[in-house]
């Protein structure tokens, strides 16, 4: 049964003010919520109403921009998709995502993802171009279902927050990064794997991967960038050996 | 450098202990331990045949040594450890592999299945060479 | 970015992960707790005499120098990844000492089986 009755949750937060704070420290807010209110809903109700100056991403509150990503708890969710009523009576406590740095409150720097992101070509790399008067390029459900998956990234970096290899080592591609590169590469319009080897192969692509494998029980959208990142450590060792030019089923857009 | 890279000054915590923060992660340490004793183990059955090269008193002592209790429990320890690698072992075999036609959790119960069927095999072999 | 030498010690690390997953824990059963113990199999399965004919058959010697080669590459691998797991710089250097370590138990153990 939903309740509608108001119940007084505490919520705890990070607080860091990069133009005060050496250290960041918790500030702990008592926070009125109804049943159907989500942990973003709580932070939204501290800024208007307790702490205007409380500094947090957020935009479609449905679980498709990847904007509100937090620590809740400890453990790496969208925030507009976890409710307060599954912590009452205990408290939450909400940090940035972790693994990035700081700028302020919740708000993390993401540019080192978007570098990453940016070296693994995620776009279509086809053989030949071809001309818009040569139609659309069909594909069976089968070639689809090869990356689909992969494609339902929102780049909310939940992935990155729970993998210890890029907190380590912030060089790491990382996951969701990975996953897109395994996205275009099984596509059946793409011929890039040499376009992507170099990162694919390198210490800091593949290979910085222990199999942790806790990315893909935190991906709100169900992509799996373990299975992506691991299939490909076959694939770097394929080519490795000078095996995996005779088994590229479309050849290669060298 | 970096094309997104911002100036902002920033607040980067510490890794240490993040192993102890996540139930997942202490799993994950536990599998990647029984490194250690497999990689014991293996020094142990290396030790085994240096004794059994340099005499048959020297392998006499090898062979003691394992029936004291230090030895025992070293060996549970290891029994275990091993047991938990060879469960993860085949519980993210299907990550290595492409896309299956078919439910990755067979891969799982048919590696499961093999290391039961293969340790069954040696047993009874071992049991009938040496009656 | 420097193209990873990762695959030679991640094909070792993996058919030592196959092999020990498979017999890893009825090889510790057998050899560390049912022998010792006269459990399921009696004491004298690791006889001196025993032990002899097993290393002097050809299929023993392989067997022998397969198990103990990879699951040395297989503990030397993850070990080196738990010292980077633990916060340890694990640069080439680290690298060599583990590597080199199972190569060294590697080769020991095939020199010993060329006595029989």
């Amino acid at each position: 049964m939903p309740d509608a009755t108001t119940r007084t949750i505490e919520i705890e937060c990070f607080r860091y003010d990069p133009e005060t704070d050496a250290k960041p420290r918790f500030q702990r807010y008592q926070v009125p919520f109804t049943d159907d209110m989500s942990v973003l809903q709580g932070l939204q109700y501290i800024k208007d109403h307790l702490d205007g100056s409380l500094t947090f991403r957020w935009s479609c509150r449905m679980a498709i921009c990847g904007s509100c990503g937090k620590m809740i708890n400890g453990v790496p969710q969208l925030s507009c998709h976890s409710f307060l009523r599954d912590y009452y009576p205990r408290r939450v406590r909400v940090e940035p995502l972790n693994h990035f740095p700081v700028i302020r409150d919740l708000v993390i720097d993401q540019s080192g993802f978007l570098d990453h992101l940016e070296t693994v070509k995620p776009y279509l790399i086809p053989k030949e171009e071809q001309p818009l008067a040569a139609g659309p390029q069909r594909q069976t459900p089968l070639q689809m279902d090869r990356y689909y998956q992969y494609s339902q990234c929102i780049n909310c970096l939940l992935c990155y927050s729970a993998c210890p290899q890029f907190g380590l080592n912030p060089d790491f591609t990382g996951p969701a990064a990975l996953a897109l590169l395994h996205r275009y590469n099984a596509d059946s319009r793409d011929q890039g794997w040499s376009a992507r080897r170099e990162v694919t192969n390198a210490e800091e692509g593949v290979w910085s991967c222990t199999l942790v494998g806790y990315c893909s029980e935190v991906c709100p959208k169900g992509v799996d960038p373990a299975h992506a990142i691991n299939q490909n450590k076959v694939n770097s060792t394929l080519d490795y050996f000078g095996i995996l030019k005779f088994l590229l089923p479309r050849g290669d857009a060298k | 450098m970096s094309r997104f890279q911002s100036t902002a000054k920033t607040y980067i915590r510490p890794m240490s202990g993040w192993w102890l923060k996540n139930p997942y992660f202490i799993r994950y340490m536990i599998r990647e331990g029984s490194a250690v004793f497999l990689t014991l183990y293996a020094l142990v059955l290396l030790a085994g045949l240096a004794c059994l090269a340099w005499s048959p008193e020297a392998y006499a002592a090898w062979r003691g040594l394992l029936d004291t209790p230090l030895s025992l429990g070293f060996h549970v320890i290891a029994l275990l450890l091993v047991a938990y690698h060879s469960l993860t072992w085949f519980q993210v075999m299907p990550k290595t592999a492409p896309k299956l036609p078919f439910d990755p959790r067979l891969i799982v119960r048919g590696g499961l299945a093999a290391s039961a069927g293969l340790s069954l095999l040696i047993l009874v072999l071992l049991w009938w060479v040496t009656r | 970015m420097k193209g990873s030498n990762e695959p030679v010690f991640w094909s070792l690390f993996g058919a030592g992960g196959v092999l020990s997953a498979l017999i890893g824990p009825v090889l510790i059963l057998i050899t560390g707790i049912a022998v010792p113990l006269g459990f399921l199999l009696p004491e004298d399965t690791l006889s001196h005499a025993n032990v002899l004919a097993f290393v002097q058959h050809p299929l023993g010697k392989l067997a022998l120098l397969t198990v103990i080669a990879l699951f040395l590459f297989h503990g030397c691998h993850r070990m080196l990844h738990s010292l980077h797991d633990l916060g340890f710089r694990t640069g080439t250097r680290a690298a060599f000492g583990f590597y080199g370590f199972a190569t060294l138990g590697t080769v020991m153990t095939a020199l010993l089986l060329l006595i029989w």
